[in-house]
């Protein structure tokens, strides 16, 4: 049994990159990511993370700083939140549509206005569709390994796409953690260096960049959207292999107690522990509920959550992000049309929690799981506003 | 090779590093300008350009004018992208992942994409003080978007967005002085330069590879498309401009 | 050798839309651009070498004798070269194709 150490999940998670052996990091500070670029810069300074450490200045060049290190061969790692996320919004789209395995970790936080440095998901939610593959983070742990599996997955040649590993702001990012960290010769073993199938490099030049008339664009974003899906298979492989190596298996959607009951929670991210503690608290009541909870948010892992939904009749989608004026939350929205599309009749219910940092706890699960009724005029029910 | 002048700044003056099939419009001193500076940066050159006239002529997927390695990203960030390449180039050699080379990374914008979106991310790479040549190929205006005015835009000039009229004399204020700009970052090497003046032009550029950190070179581009000059007038407007 | 854009599958297309094939857009011939198309009278020629130095497309080459044409696959009559040239020797004239 290996030694955890207690340890800020933050620090963890820069750690897991340094373990990683990334070679360009970009840096720009953003509550609450900076502790990751901040420690990321100590070990580059002290030498024990032998890599280039570019302070950008601002989000918008932290990405293209990577897409251009990316392009030339290097393993790339940034680190951003909200504002952050929204300010490299455009390049997000341009990395993915190049290719460039570069990894990114999203320290989930509210979008302004009114400005928040709290945790929420309407940061990730917004880049949704930008063509990154992202994996939602539940504990530290899960941090520290999604960062080693992130680049195994991005870099592999049938994949080829930029990596967001999300984790909840303050609630995940700044809480201490036992984690156990895998050794520089385990991750080694793992992840062999980056082998870019292009490279920006004068012995074999190419153009990377160009632009598609209307006469190409559909076939180039098809490719695009064929390489994402088809990720899918390569993200199960490599979690296998992970689990094989290294005993902690990770699945594209995790299930908590949802054998024997017909109601289930949906959840993205460090809220699932606190929606475990209150399913805890549950069946020690006598209660049934179970958790369907999506490590991989994409690629959609959609027959996963159908096979999750076998059986179920009531299932509560909470998420951490406002509407908008769409008619539900967009993991509802996604879940929804899911099971529509399967024809799985099944009864789907919508609540928006924690925003900007409000704490969710416990009992406002068991009072979803007993029913509160979502207002008429609104197909979710935001929980604990203040009307 | 005839111009004897050319073997002064390159070894291989006849090698073409942008070739013909560009789609550039008759008279296009911008490409001129880029044609004859790549002959003097030469192979070991990787180029990070900004979207724009340069960018959409050279690379309609699938064909490419460039027979240098070349990446295009996006409008505002070719010295971000430049700093990225760099800094990855110093990484992989240290680690001996790529054999020592000297690589020059060059990054090529317009005037919108320098003065205007592309300021913060070149003053970034400026102060960081990456080993870099920043191109700012000004023609004056947004001229890819059909002639809208930048900061670059000289005053009492026509754009599209500043046009002359019974309220405005056309474009009202005075041209942004980027090189001026450039300078203030205490970089090793500032320089001005036109095609109309080739052998200068080709010196600068000789000059800015040497450096051994971040050099400007500003080349004021005539666009008779967007000046609304005959075609053939665009090296004779250079000299009357410079 | 590109295809012509609207016969490539999708699967046809290099991860990333990159493009190996450098300078593969001498494959779009842009002379059928032109109008006009210049002329040397070689006796006047003192075969400096700007009318090369300044043509944007590259277009003009050099005989052997270090006498100078354009390239009529790619020059789209700009008249630079002619407009440049110290002793005059390029002339502009209209092109009939």
């Amino acid at each position: 049994m290996k030694a955890k150490k207690g340890i800020e999940v933050s620090i963890a998670a820069s750690i897991a990159a340094q373990l990683a052996r990334v070679e360009v990091i970009s840096a720009y500070p953003i509550t609450p990511q900076t502790h990751i670029v901040e420690h990321l810069s100590e070990l580059v300074a002290d030498g024990e993370l032998d890599a280039a450490y570019i302070n950008v200045e601002s989000e918008h060049s932290a990405l293209s700083a990577c897409c251009g290190a990316a392009a030339t061969g290097a393993r790339t790692f940034t680190s951003t939140s909200a504002q952050g996320l929204e300010l490299m919004h455009e390049i997000l789209f341009i990395a993915s549509g190049m290719r460039l395995p570069i990894v990114m970790a999203t320290v989930n936080r509210a979008l302004s206005a009114p400005l928040s440095i709290w945790g929420d998901h309407s940061d990730v939610m917004a880049a949704r569709d930008s063509g990154w593959i992202m994996f939602f983070c539940e504990n530290g742990q899960e941090v520290v390994d999604a960062v080693i599996m992130a680049f195994r997955i991005a870099e592999d040649r049938r994949v080829l796409l930029p990596f967001m590993v999300n984790l909840d702001g303050f609630s995940l990012s700044h809480v201490i953690e036992p984690i156990e960290f895998p050794s520089q010769e385990e991750v080694d073993a793992f992840l062999p260096p980056y082998n870019p199938l292009y490279t920006l490099h004068p012995d074999k030049p190419v153009t990377m960049g160009s632009y598609a008339m209307p006469e190409l664009y559909t076939e180039a974003k098809y490719a695009q959207e064929m390489a994402i899906i088809n990720s899918k298979q390569v993200i199960v492989e490599v979690m296998e292999e992970f689990g094989k190596r290294f005993g902690r298996h990770y699945h594209a959607v995790e299930t908590y107690h949802t054998d024997d009951t017909d109601f289930v929670f949906v959840a993205l991210g460090a809220i699932g522990e606190n929606i475990k503690t209150a399913i805890d608290e549950l069946r020690s009541e006598g209660k049934k509920a179970g958790l369907v909870q999506p490590r991989i948010f994409r690629p959609f892992p959609a027959a996963e959550i159908i096979s999750a939904f076998k059986g179920k009749k009531r299932v509560a989608i909470v998420e951490r992000v406002m509407p908008a004026g769409a008619t539900n939350g967009p993991l509802f929205n996604e879940i929804s049309s899911l099971v529509q599309s399967k024809g799985i009749n099944i009864k789907l219910e919508n609540y928006i929690v924690g925003l900007g940092g409000r704490d969710v706890l416990p009992e406002d699960f068991k009072r979803i799981f007993t029913g509160t009724v979502p207002p008429k005029d609104k197909s979710f029910d935001v929980i604990g506003v203040r009307v | 090779m005839r111009i004897r002048g050319l073997e002064l700044y390159t070894d291989r003056p006849e090698e073409e590093f942008a070739t013909p099939g560009h789609r550039a419009c008759q008279g296009c001193a911008e490409v001129l300008g880029l044609r004859l500076a790549l002959k003097v940066f030469g192979r070991d050159t990787i180029i990070a350009m900004a979207t724009g006239c340069m960018e959409i002529i050279s690379t309609p997927l699938p064909t490419t004018c460039w027979k240098l390695p070349w990446i295009h990203v996006a409008f505002e960030n070719a010295a971000a992208v430049a700093s990225g390449i760099e800094s990855a180039l110093r990484i992989l050699t240290e680690k001996g992942k790529i054999p020592r080379k000297d690589i020059h990374v060059v990054a090529i914008a317009g005037d919108g994409g320098t003065s205007d979106i592309g300021l913060q991310s070149l003053s970034g790479a400026l102060e960081r003080g990456h080993k870099f040549t920043y191109i700012c190929v000004d023609n004056e205006a947004y001229m890819n978007t059909g002639i809208q005015r930048s900061s670059s835009t000289p005053y009492g000039a026509m754009t599209t967005t500043s046009p002359p009229g019974k309220k405005s004399i056309g474009q009202a204020t005075w041209k942004k002085d980027m090189p001026k700009i450039a300078a203030a970052h205490n970089i090793p090497y500032v320089a001005t330069a036109c095609p109309s003046y080739p052998f200068d032009l080709l010196a600068k550029i000789k000059k800015a590879r040497m450096v051994n950190g971040p050099s400007y070179i500003h080349i004021l581009s005539v666009c008779p498309t967007g000046w609304r000059i005959p075609s053939d007038l665009a090296i004779r407007y250079g000299r009357l401009a410079v | 050798m590109a295809k012509p854009m609207d016969q490539y599958k999708w699967h046809e297309l290099n991860v990333g839309c990159v493009i190996e094939e450098v300078g593969n857009a001498m494959e779009y011939k842009t002379g059928d651009w032109r109008s006009q198309k210049p002329i040397w009278t070689d006796a006047k020629c003192i075969k400096c070498g700007l009318c090369w130095l300044y043509c944007p497309d590259a277009a003009i080459y050099h005989t052997e004798e270090g006498l100078y044409r354009a390239n009529l696959d790619y020059c789209k009559g700009c008249g630079i070269c002619a407009k440049e040239c110290k002793p005059g020797a390029i002339k502009m004239v209209e092109d009939e194709r």
